[in-house]
């Protein structure tokens, strides 16, 4: 892992009227690591979030990339940096097919014209290297599984070449087996050296992907941890406030000296 | 499914730790196959092309095979009531009549696959003509034709302006506009109930002038043909250099001989009269640069992007007000241009002209080719086929005297309901195919 994280933001405050959603909040993403951003509703997950897609400008705070400060102000910016976000509605256009959805503001031409066979080309690699499986990349979007939509999806956040991928509830609305596809395909994005922001309420998932759990609570950073020698437990116990009390003092106490 | 990736159960920290599964991993996604199994592939040849148009029409993917078939129906019905409809001069009076609200409902065609309606282009039309003939009388001809042209090019982006800026449905902002220049037409022609065309005017060589020697018809026939299987084969070739699925050699022939057909047919049909008609020339012109605009540049792409969906387009960062208002005034601009047709075809500009069943023409052309009234799905060609169909039935009529709006309205209306009928089944189908 690399030493510098890629994205680093540091102190981020934001505020929406008479709310303070974000009070000093710090996140570091490295090359090739999975961060996942969990909280309770309100915690302002979907905000930091927004504040890396460009979509809210932070009020006060450092966004720093590969160690440079940064603006983001416009989704157009982070864009730009290379930061690429899926939104839980996924937005693919239904009537038009998977190539034409992965190139959707970024097409392929050659002397003014759509170079169709090109993106054709670059859309079956790009699903290849991911192992993704879908019927063909020529159909409209509407006649895929809601699994294959959302690799799709991701897929498409990967055409521009980004160093950061955010994922919004990738694995919400998915079955046993679509859930298991996306997952790989996040493992995959890690092993192409990525960097990858996924917020998930589904503790399973983070578990099963995460390197790092970084958890929000009332706007506020309330612990980040490394998901190999963490449980399950603390996580929710972090999630919910329920980390500072005295009985969850003592178990880690008890804890460490087992160990 | 021969890999089931197992998500681990986060019961023990160790086996959370995902690490020791990428190793694992690496040889199992180099076993997967290409092509998913589940796909039914396509065989090639003539036989493969059968069994995938069979499962097209089975899941609702028709586009343009109704209008065909209705087109044939037509002529056989037509044929056997009065014993000389399949003739070479009902195919030029078909021809002169349809190229002005064909051209009409190649703008209508834009507007649709937004999944909008242009409800003014009929009193657009007639404007651009009262503007052409108002002006013509004092000013150079082709001024007062591209001045005439503009104007519809304004009112278009006016009325995209108002629905993408302001927001109001486009069906209320056209039906305003729908009277307002129709009120505004009445107001330029002034006292004058029509102004005939100039002679001299090229407006009156768009129907009038034709080709008549024999090797323009057929040249241009030759051309078209030799073009598409050039285009067919050259696309063919890349894509089987690149390594992705083409169409065979065998079904190119076959497309560009059932177009050859077709095509020297409707030549030598227009030899036997005057030769090939100017207007047609114009109308295929505009077809072909529409259709390269829709298929093959990011503008078209865009706007079946926005077609499809408003959230997905502005996050692709599309500028969906601009797509709105440009094809507005792409609906306005064809509008204008339909209409000097018509007022061609008519001897001059006009008080009612573009008025009556003009509008419902042009939109219904536009649905009966195949354009889905729901956004997102339709090519230009189905201007040239819907208006084919109408203006055939309207011919059919006019030969069995019965050309009174009564019947030709109350004809028109039924095809209309049957060509959206048949839209929104053939969308309903597609949903339970999983294929909209």
């Amino acid at each position: 892992m690399s030493q510098t994280p890629v994205l680093a933001l540091r102190g981020i405050f934001k505020r929406f009227g008479a709310v303070q959603v974000l009070s000093g909040v710090d996140l570091e993403v490295h090359a090739g690591e999975v961060v996942a951003l969990v909280g309770d509703n309100g915690a302002g997950k979907s905000t930091l979030v927004k504040t890396i897609a460009g979509v809210h400008p932070i009020d006060e705070g450092v966004i720093e990339w590969e160690g440079e400060p940064v603006e983001i102000n416009r989704p157009h910016d982070s864009q730009n940096l290379g930061v690429a976000t899926v939104y839980q509605d996924l937005a693919l256009c239904d009537n038009l097919d998977v190539v034409a959805n992965l190139f959707l503001g970024r097409e392929i031409k050659k002397g003014g014209v759509l170079d169709e066979v090109a993106m054709e080309k670059r859309a079956k690699d790009l699903l290849s290297t991911l192992s993704i499986r879908i019927p063909s990349v020529r159909i409209p979007v509407a006649a895929l599984s809601g699994g294959q939509r959302q690799v799709v999806a991701i897929a498409r956040a990967l055409v521009g070449n980004p160093k950061i991928v955010i994922l919004d509830e990738p694995t919400a609305a998915l079955g046993v087996e679509q859930t298991a596809q996306v997952l790989d395909l996040v493992e995959r994005l890690r092993e192409q050296g990525l960097g990858v922001i996924l917020i998930s309420h589904n503790m399973a998932d983070v578990k099963a992907v995460a390197d790092t759990v970084a958890v929000l609570r009332l706007g506020r950073n309330n612990g980040t941890f490394p998901v190999a020698t963490t449980t399950h437990e603390e996580i929710i116990a972090a999630i919910t406030g329920a980390t500072d009390n005295a009985v969850t003092r003592r178990q880690a106490r008890n804890a460490e000296v087992a160990k | 499914m021969s890999k089931t990736p197992q998500t681990p159960q986060p019961v023990s920290d160790e086996a959370a730790v995902p690490e020791p599964r990428t190793g694992e991993e690496a040889p199992a996604a180099g076993a997967i196959p290409a092509v998913d199994p589940r796909l039914l592939v396509r065989e090639q040849g003539l036989k493969g092309y059968v069994d995938e148009f069979k499962r097209k029409i089975r899941s609702g993917e028709i586009g343009s095979l109704p209008v065909v078939v209705g087109l044939i129906v037509i002529g056989i019905v037509f044929q056997a009531l009065t014993g000389n409809f399949i003739t070479s001069y009902n195919l030029d009076q078909i021809t002169l009549y349809a190229v002005g609200p064909g051209i009409m409902a190649v703008g209508i065609v834009f507007v649709l696959l937004l999944g909008e309606i242009d409800l003014a282009v009929g009193s657009v039309a007639g404007l651009a003509g009262a503007v052409w003939g108002v002006l013509g009388t004092d000013m150079p001809d082709g001024l007062a034709i591209i001045l005439g042209i503009l104007s519809g090019t304004l009112i278009g982006a006016f009325h995209g302006l108002v629905f993408a800026k302001i927001g109001v449905p486009a069906f209320v902002v056209t039906l305003a506009g729908f009277l307002g220049w129709a009120g505004l037409q009445t107001w330029v022609m002034g006292d004058r109930s029509t102004i005939p065309t100039p002679i001299g005017s090229f407006v009156g060589d768009l129907t009038k002038y034709y080709f008549s020697d024999v090797a323009a018809a057929y040249g241009l026939a030759v051309f078209v043909v030799a073009a598409f299987y050039l285009a067919q084969l050259r696309d063919s070739r890349r894509r089987k250099a690149a390594g992705l699925p083409h169409r065979p050699q065998s079904e190119i022939i076959l497309r560009t001989a059932v177009l050859a057909v077709l095509v020297l047919v409707a030549a030598y049909g227009f030899n036997q009269e005057q030769g090939l008609p100017l207007s047609l020339v114009i109308f295929l012109v505009i077809l072909l640069v529409t259709d390269f605009v829709l298929r093959r540049t990011t503008y078209g792409r865009q706007v079946f992007a926005v077609g499809g969906g408003i959230e997905a387009a502005r996050r692709a960062g599309i500028n969906v007000s601009w797509i709105r208002i440009s094809v507005f005034m792409i609906s306005g601009t064809m509008g204008a241009i339909g209409g000097l047709f018509l007022a061609s075809a008519t001897g001059g500009a006009d008080r009612s002209l573009g008025g009556g069943n003009q509008l419902m023409m042009c939109i219904a052309a536009a649905v009966i080719g195949g354009t889905s009234l729901f956004g997102g799905r339709g090519k230009v060609w189905s201007a040239l086929l819907g208006i084919l169909v109408i203006q055939s039935i309207v011919q059919g009529l006019n030969q069995m005297n019965l050309s009174s709006n009564a019947i030709q309205y109350m004809i028109t209306g039924a095809v209309l309901l049957i060509a959206v009928i048949i839209d929104s089944v053939s969308r309903r189908t597609q949903k339970t195919a999983g294929r909209a």
